[in-house]
Protein backbone atom coordinates (compact mmCIF):
# COMPACT_ATOMS: atom_id res chain seq x y z
CA UNK A 1 0.00 0.00 0.00
CA UNK A 2 1.41 3.28 -0.88
CA UNK A 3 1.22 5.18 2.43
CA UNK A 4 3.82 8.44 1.17
CA UNK A 5 0.14 10.04 0.30
CA UNK A 6 -0.61 12.21 3.42
CA UNK A 7 -4.03 13.20 4.02
CA UNK A 8 -4.37 17.36 4.15
CA UNK A 9 -3.23 18.76 7.25
CA UNK A 10 -6.39 19.89 8.38
CA UNK A 11 -7.54 16.08 8.28
CA UNK A 12 -5.21 15.31 11.58
CA UNK A 13 -7.02 17.48 13.91
CA UNK A 14 -10.21 15.48 15.06
CA UNK A 15 -13.23 15.30 13.00
CA UNK A 16 -15.41 14.23 16.37
CA UNK A 17 -17.57 16.56 18.20
CA UNK A 18 -16.10 18.22 20.82
CA UNK A 19 -17.68 17.91 24.21
CA UNK A 20 -20.84 19.68 24.10
CA UNK A 21 -23.73 20.14 26.46
CA UNK A 22 -27.39 20.32 25.30
CA UNK A 23 -30.07 21.64 26.86
CA UNK A 24 -33.69 21.57 26.69
CA UNK A 25 -34.09 24.15 24.15
CA UNK A 26 -31.23 22.72 21.95
CA UNK A 27 -32.88 19.30 22.62
CA UNK A 28 -36.41 20.64 21.00
CA UNK A 29 -34.48 22.77 18.41
CA UNK A 30 -32.65 19.47 17.02
CA UNK A 31 -36.32 17.45 17.18
CA UNK A 32 -37.87 20.03 14.73
CA UNK A 33 -34.89 20.86 12.52
CA UNK A 34 -34.16 16.95 11.36
CA UNK A 35 -37.12 16.84 8.66
CA UNK A 36 -35.41 20.24 7.48
CA UNK A 37 -35.98 24.17 7.34
CA UNK A 38 -39.27 25.72 6.41
CA UNK A 39 -38.27 27.22 2.91
CA UNK A 40 -39.15 30.25 3.60
CA UNK A 41 -38.04 34.10 3.72
CA UNK A 42 -37.01 33.62 7.25
CA UNK A 43 -36.76 29.69 8.26
CA UNK A 44 -35.13 30.91 11.31
CA UNK A 45 -37.95 32.88 12.72
CA UNK A 46 -40.82 30.43 11.76
CA UNK A 47 -38.88 27.64 13.43
CA UNK A 48 -38.63 30.02 16.54
CA UNK A 49 -42.38 30.74 16.48
CA UNK A 50 -42.71 27.03 17.12
CA UNK A 51 -40.23 26.49 19.77
CA UNK A 52 -40.81 30.24 21.33
CA UNK A 53 -37.71 31.44 20.61
CA UNK A 54 -36.63 34.65 18.93
CA UNK A 55 -35.40 34.26 15.30
CA UNK A 56 -31.54 35.55 16.88
CA UNK A 57 -31.71 32.76 19.42
CA UNK A 58 -32.45 30.20 17.16
CA UNK A 59 -29.30 31.61 14.64
CA UNK A 60 -27.21 31.27 17.57
CA UNK A 61 -27.79 27.83 18.88
CA UNK A 62 -27.30 26.46 15.07
CA UNK A 63 -23.87 28.05 15.01
CA UNK A 64 -22.74 26.57 18.14
CA UNK A 65 -24.27 23.20 17.23
CA UNK A 66 -21.76 23.80 13.88
CA UNK A 67 -19.00 24.46 15.58
CA UNK A 68 -18.48 22.09 18.08
CA UNK A 69 -19.06 19.84 14.90
CA UNK A 70 -22.72 17.92 15.68
CA UNK A 71 -23.88 19.27 12.49
CA UNK A 72 -21.75 17.64 10.07
CA UNK A 73 -23.21 19.54 7.27
CA UNK A 74 -25.94 21.90 6.57
CA UNK A 75 -27.65 23.07 3.06
CA UNK A 76 -29.50 21.49 0.61
CA UNK A 77 -29.66 17.40 0.96
CA UNK A 78 -30.18 16.03 -2.47
CA UNK A 79 -31.46 12.62 -3.33
CA UNK A 80 -28.55 11.11 -5.09
CA UNK A 81 -31.08 8.61 -7.00
CA UNK A 82 -33.70 10.66 -8.36
CA UNK A 83 -30.38 12.36 -9.61
CA UNK A 84 -30.11 9.97 -11.99
CA UNK A 85 -26.55 8.72 -9.94
CA UNK A 86 -28.37 5.43 -9.57
CA UNK A 87 -26.25 2.97 -8.77
CA UNK A 88 -24.55 2.58 -5.63
CA UNK A 89 -22.25 0.21 -3.59
CA UNK A 90 -20.89 -0.52 -0.13
CA UNK A 91 -17.05 -1.54 -0.39
CA UNK A 92 -16.12 -2.79 2.74
CA UNK A 93 -12.00 -3.56 3.06
CA UNK A 94 -10.33 -5.20 5.85
CA UNK A 95 -7.53 -3.34 6.65
CA UNK A 96 -4.86 -3.77 9.34
CA UNK A 97 -5.86 -1.80 12.49
CA UNK A 98 -2.51 0.30 12.21
CA UNK A 99 -2.81 1.70 8.75
CA UNK A 100 -6.76 2.09 9.21
CA UNK A 101 -6.77 5.54 10.11
CA UNK A 102 -4.28 6.69 7.37
CA UNK A 103 -6.20 5.26 5.02
CA UNK A 104 -9.90 6.21 5.78
CA UNK A 105 -8.58 9.92 5.98
CA UNK A 106 -7.19 9.78 2.76
CA UNK A 107 -10.81 7.58 1.25
CA UNK A 108 -12.52 9.81 3.28
CA UNK A 109 -11.85 13.01 0.84
CA UNK A 110 -13.02 11.74 -2.04
CA UNK A 111 -16.14 13.06 -3.58
CA UNK A 112 -17.39 10.24 -5.01
CA UNK A 113 -17.39 8.95 -1.27
CA UNK A 114 -19.94 10.01 0.44
CA UNK A 115 -19.55 7.84 3.68
CA UNK A 116 -16.11 6.30 5.36
CA UNK A 117 -16.00 5.02 8.74
CA UNK A 118 -14.06 2.28 11.08
CA UNK A 119 -16.93 -0.60 12.06
CA UNK A 120 -16.20 -3.51 14.01
CA UNK A 121 -15.26 -6.61 12.61
CA UNK A 122 -17.60 -9.61 13.59
CA UNK A 123 -15.29 -13.15 13.13
CA UNK A 124 -15.78 -15.67 11.64
CA UNK A 125 -18.07 -14.51 9.33
CA UNK A 126 -17.47 -10.44 8.98
CA UNK A 127 -13.41 -9.23 8.62
CA UNK A 128 -14.32 -6.19 7.20
CA UNK A 129 -13.45 -3.05 9.13
CA UNK A 130 -13.60 -0.16 6.47
CA UNK A 131 -16.62 0.89 5.45
CA UNK A 132 -16.94 2.87 2.01
CA UNK A 133 -19.98 4.31 0.22
CA UNK A 134 -19.70 4.64 -3.36
CA UNK A 135 -21.95 6.39 -5.44
CA UNK A 136 -22.13 6.77 -9.82
CA UNK A 137 -24.34 6.84 -12.26
CA UNK A 138 -24.09 3.40 -13.20
CA UNK A 139 -22.28 0.52 -11.88
CA UNK A 140 -19.39 0.58 -14.45
CA UNK A 141 -19.05 4.23 -13.37
CA UNK A 142 -18.97 2.48 -9.15
CA UNK A 143 -16.54 -0.12 -10.28
CA UNK A 144 -14.04 2.25 -12.39
CA UNK A 145 -13.77 4.18 -9.09
CA UNK A 146 -13.17 1.30 -6.88
CA UNK A 147 -10.57 0.46 -9.56
CA UNK A 148 -9.01 3.95 -9.02
CA UNK A 149 -8.86 3.91 -5.44
CA UNK A 150 -7.04 0.71 -5.68
CA UNK A 151 -4.70 1.64 -8.41
CA UNK A 152 -4.12 5.03 -6.29
CA UNK A 153 -3.74 3.40 -3.15
CA UNK A 154 -2.24 -0.07 -4.11
CA UNK A 155 -5.14 -1.67 -2.54
CA UNK A 156 -4.53 -4.85 -4.56
CA UNK A 157 -3.78 -6.81 -1.24
CA UNK A 158 -6.33 -5.60 1.20
CA UNK A 159 -9.44 -7.90 1.21
CA UNK A 160 -12.42 -6.56 0.16
CA UNK A 161 -15.96 -6.99 -1.15
CA UNK A 162 -18.38 -4.93 -3.30
CA UNK A 163 -21.62 -4.68 -2.31
CA UNK A 164 -24.29 -3.31 -4.47
CA UNK A 165 -27.82 -1.96 -3.87
CA UNK A 166 -30.32 -4.18 -5.72
CA UNK A 167 -33.54 -2.46 -3.97
CA UNK A 168 -34.09 0.46 -1.69
CA UNK A 169 -36.93 -0.56 1.27
CA UNK A 170 -36.55 3.06 2.58
CA UNK A 171 -34.96 6.29 2.82
CA UNK A 172 -34.92 8.90 4.47
CA UNK A 173 -32.87 11.56 7.45
CA UNK A 174 -32.37 9.69 10.50
CA UNK A 175 -35.26 11.12 12.80
CA UNK A 176 -34.41 11.45 16.48
CA UNK A 177 -37.90 11.21 18.94
CA UNK A 178 -37.32 13.34 21.89
CA UNK A 179 -40.38 11.77 23.60
CA UNK A 180 -40.47 8.15 24.42
CA UNK A 181 -43.62 5.64 23.16
CA UNK A 182 -44.43 2.41 23.14
CA UNK A 183 -42.25 0.67 20.36
CA UNK A 184 -45.28 -0.55 18.29
CA UNK A 185 -46.97 2.63 17.94
CA UNK A 186 -44.19 4.04 16.24
CA UNK A 187 -44.58 2.91 13.27
CA UNK A 188 -44.38 5.62 10.51
CA UNK A 189 -44.62 5.87 6.83
CA UNK A 190 -41.26 6.52 4.63
CA UNK A 191 -40.39 9.12 2.57
CA UNK A 192 -37.95 8.26 0.59
CA UNK B 1 -25.87 6.45 -17.96
CA UNK B 2 -26.73 2.92 -19.84
CA UNK B 3 -27.51 0.99 -16.94
CA UNK B 4 -29.71 2.83 -15.25
CA UNK B 5 -32.33 1.22 -13.01
CA UNK B 6 -30.12 -0.48 -10.35
CA UNK B 7 -32.19 0.13 -7.79
CA UNK B 8 -35.92 -0.49 -8.15
CA UNK B 9 -37.48 1.63 -6.39
CA UNK B 10 -40.28 -0.17 -4.14
CA UNK B 11 -42.17 3.35 -2.37
CA UNK B 12 -41.66 5.83 -4.83
CA UNK B 13 -43.18 6.99 -8.57
CA UNK B 14 -39.65 8.51 -9.58
CA UNK B 15 -38.32 6.12 -11.83
CA UNK B 16 -39.45 7.91 -15.09
CA UNK B 17 -37.25 10.67 -14.51
CA UNK B 18 -34.27 8.61 -15.86
CA UNK B 19 -32.59 11.58 -17.20
CA UNK B 20 -33.42 14.06 -14.74
CA UNK B 21 -30.42 15.81 -14.74
CA UNK B 22 -30.23 17.04 -18.28
CA UNK B 23 -33.65 18.58 -18.10
CA UNK B 24 -32.51 21.30 -15.49
CA UNK B 25 -32.14 24.78 -15.34
CA UNK B 26 -29.21 26.02 -14.82
CA UNK B 27 -30.69 27.93 -11.37
CA UNK B 28 -32.12 24.34 -10.37
CA UNK B 29 -28.38 22.76 -11.06
CA UNK B 30 -26.91 25.19 -8.97
CA UNK B 31 -29.01 24.63 -6.02
CA UNK B 32 -28.49 21.40 -6.23
CA UNK B 33 -25.01 20.99 -6.65
CA UNK B 34 -23.62 24.49 -4.99
CA UNK B 35 -24.96 24.27 -1.85
CA UNK B 36 -24.78 21.75 -0.27
CA UNK B 37 -22.77 22.71 2.78
CA UNK B 38 -22.75 25.79 4.24
CA UNK B 39 -26.18 26.76 4.77
CA UNK B 40 -26.19 30.49 5.62
CA UNK B 41 -27.44 30.73 9.68
CA UNK B 42 -28.18 34.41 8.71
CA UNK B 43 -31.98 36.01 9.05
CA UNK B 44 -32.75 35.09 5.33
CA UNK B 45 -30.22 32.44 3.97
CA UNK B 46 -32.24 32.32 0.34
CA UNK B 47 -31.63 35.88 -0.12
CA UNK B 48 -28.19 35.42 0.76
CA UNK B 49 -27.97 32.46 -2.13
CA UNK B 50 -29.85 34.63 -4.36
CA UNK B 51 -27.31 36.96 -4.18
CA UNK B 52 -24.49 34.53 -5.00
CA UNK B 53 -26.52 33.07 -7.96
CA UNK B 54 -27.73 36.91 -8.87
CA UNK B 55 -31.28 35.23 -8.58
CA UNK B 56 -34.17 36.69 -6.27
CA UNK B 57 -35.24 35.34 -3.06
CA UNK B 58 -38.60 34.26 -4.01
CA UNK B 59 -37.37 32.55 -7.36
CA UNK B 60 -34.58 30.80 -5.31
CA UNK B 61 -37.48 29.57 -2.66
CA UNK B 62 -40.30 28.61 -5.30
CA UNK B 63 -37.43 27.05 -7.12
CA UNK B 64 -36.55 24.60 -3.83
CA UNK B 65 -39.79 24.19 -2.70
CA UNK B 66 -40.60 22.72 -6.78
CA UNK B 67 -37.12 20.74 -6.66
CA UNK B 68 -38.63 18.80 -3.41
CA UNK B 69 -41.64 18.45 -4.38
CA UNK B 70 -40.29 16.57 -7.61
CA UNK B 71 -37.94 14.51 -5.31
CA UNK B 72 -34.42 16.01 -6.16
CA UNK B 73 -34.10 17.88 -2.87
CA UNK B 74 -34.89 15.56 0.28
CA UNK B 75 -34.63 18.77 2.14
CA UNK B 76 -32.77 22.03 3.35
CA UNK B 77 -31.24 21.48 6.37
CA UNK B 78 -28.94 19.82 8.28
CA UNK B 79 -27.42 16.65 8.76
CA UNK B 80 -25.86 15.58 12.25
CA UNK B 81 -22.67 13.57 12.66
CA UNK B 82 -23.65 9.65 13.44
CA UNK B 83 -23.95 9.12 17.37
CA UNK B 84 -23.39 12.99 18.65
CA UNK B 85 -26.53 13.04 19.20
CA UNK B 86 -28.23 9.66 19.80
CA UNK B 87 -27.48 6.36 18.96
CA UNK B 88 -27.47 4.48 15.85
CA UNK B 89 -26.01 1.52 14.12
CA UNK B 90 -25.71 -0.41 10.72
CA UNK B 91 -27.41 -3.28 10.71
CA UNK B 92 -27.20 -6.55 8.50
CA UNK B 93 -29.32 -9.91 8.22
CA UNK B 94 -29.04 -12.76 6.08
CA UNK B 95 -32.65 -13.11 5.21
CA UNK B 96 -33.50 -16.19 2.66
CA UNK B 97 -35.31 -14.55 -0.86
CA UNK B 98 -38.36 -15.91 -0.23
CA UNK B 99 -38.21 -13.87 3.04
CA UNK B 100 -37.13 -10.80 2.44
CA UNK B 101 -39.77 -8.61 0.72
CA UNK B 102 -41.51 -9.32 4.47
CA UNK B 103 -38.66 -8.89 6.66
CA UNK B 104 -38.02 -5.82 5.11
CA UNK B 105 -41.42 -4.09 4.97
CA UNK B 106 -41.04 -5.12 8.49
CA UNK B 107 -37.88 -3.59 9.40
CA UNK B 108 -38.90 -0.33 7.24
CA UNK B 109 -42.21 -0.27 9.76
CA UNK B 110 -39.77 1.16 12.16
CA UNK B 111 -39.73 4.78 12.91
CA UNK B 112 -35.95 4.35 14.33
CA UNK B 113 -35.22 3.00 11.02
CA UNK B 114 -34.41 5.30 8.23
CA UNK B 115 -32.27 3.69 5.54
CA UNK B 116 -33.03 -0.44 4.46
CA UNK B 117 -31.39 -1.62 1.73
CA UNK B 118 -31.13 -5.10 0.04
CA UNK B 119 -27.36 -5.54 -0.99
CA UNK B 120 -25.48 -8.23 -3.45
CA UNK B 121 -23.97 -10.33 -0.73
CA UNK B 122 -25.24 -13.43 1.93
CA UNK B 123 -26.03 -10.96 4.26
CA UNK B 124 -28.21 -9.08 1.84
CA UNK B 125 -30.13 -6.62 3.89
CA UNK B 126 -28.63 -3.97 5.37
CA UNK B 127 -30.71 -1.10 7.39
CA UNK B 128 -29.68 2.32 9.48
CA UNK B 129 -31.17 2.30 12.83
CA UNK B 130 -31.13 5.59 15.03
CA UNK B 131 -32.48 5.98 18.57
CA UNK B 132 -32.50 8.27 21.45
CA UNK B 133 -30.01 6.23 23.44
CA UNK B 134 -27.92 2.96 23.18
CA UNK B 135 -31.24 1.26 25.43
CA UNK B 136 -33.52 1.83 22.47
CA UNK B 137 -31.38 1.09 20.02
CA UNK B 138 -30.78 -2.22 21.16
CA UNK B 139 -34.48 -3.33 22.28
CA UNK B 140 -35.47 -2.62 18.47
CA UNK B 141 -32.74 -4.58 17.37
CA UNK B 142 -33.67 -7.32 19.32
CA UNK B 143 -37.39 -6.78 18.81
CA UNK B 144 -36.14 -6.98 14.75
CA UNK B 145 -34.37 -10.31 15.80
CA UNK B 146 -37.81 -11.96 17.49
CA UNK B 147 -39.85 -11.12 14.88
CA UNK B 148 -37.89 -12.11 12.09
CA UNK B 149 -36.16 -15.37 12.93
CA UNK B 150 -33.03 -13.73 11.99
CA UNK B 151 -29.97 -12.67 13.67
CA UNK B 152 -28.75 -9.29 13.70
CA UNK B 153 -25.28 -8.27 13.10
CA UNK B 154 -24.94 -4.66 14.35
CA UNK B 155 -21.84 -2.85 13.36
CA UNK B 156 -21.66 1.14 15.08
CA UNK B 157 -19.88 3.29 13.90
CA UNK B 158 -16.06 3.10 15.35
CA UNK B 159 -14.58 6.72 13.72
CA UNK B 160 -16.02 8.87 10.83
CA UNK B 161 -13.39 9.65 8.33
CA UNK B 162 -15.37 11.57 6.29
CA UNK B 163 -15.31 15.03 4.84
CA UNK B 164 -18.83 16.12 4.20
CA UNK B 165 -19.53 18.49 1.62
CA UNK B 166 -22.12 16.80 0.09
CA UNK B 167 -21.89 14.97 -3.28
CA UNK B 168 -20.50 16.86 -6.63
CA UNK B 169 -22.99 16.27 -9.37
CA UNK B 170 -20.71 17.82 -11.75
CA UNK B 171 -23.76 20.36 -12.95
CA UNK B 172 -22.60 23.23 -11.06
CA UNK B 173 -19.47 25.19 -10.65
CA UNK B 174 -16.47 23.33 -11.12
CA UNK B 175 -15.23 21.42 -7.97
CA UNK B 176 -12.41 18.92 -9.24
CA UNK B 177 -12.98 15.44 -9.73
CA UNK B 178 -11.34 15.11 -6.00
CA UNK B 179 -11.49 17.23 -3.17
CA UNK B 180 -8.12 16.76 -1.85
CA UNK B 181 -5.32 14.15 -1.79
Amino acid sequence: MDMNVNPLPYLSESILPREVKFDEQDQALIVLIQTGLPISTTPYADLGEELGMDESEVIERLKRLNRSNIIKRSGVIVRHHELGYRANAMVVWNVSDEIIGKLGLCLGQFDFITLCYHRPRRLPGWPYNLFTMIHGKSRDDVLENIQYLINRYELNEIEHEILFSTRRFKQRGAIYHKLSGELNNRVDKTDG
Amino acid sequence: MHRVNTITEVNGQLNTQQHGLQKLTELEKHLLNDFQHNLPFVSRPFKQIAKQLGSSEAIVIDTLNKLKEQGFVSRVGVVFRANSIGASTLAAMAVPVSELENVAAMISSYSEVNHNYEREHHFNLWFVVTARDEEMLNSVLYDIESRSGHPVMSLPMLEDYHIDLGFDLGVGFERGQESGV
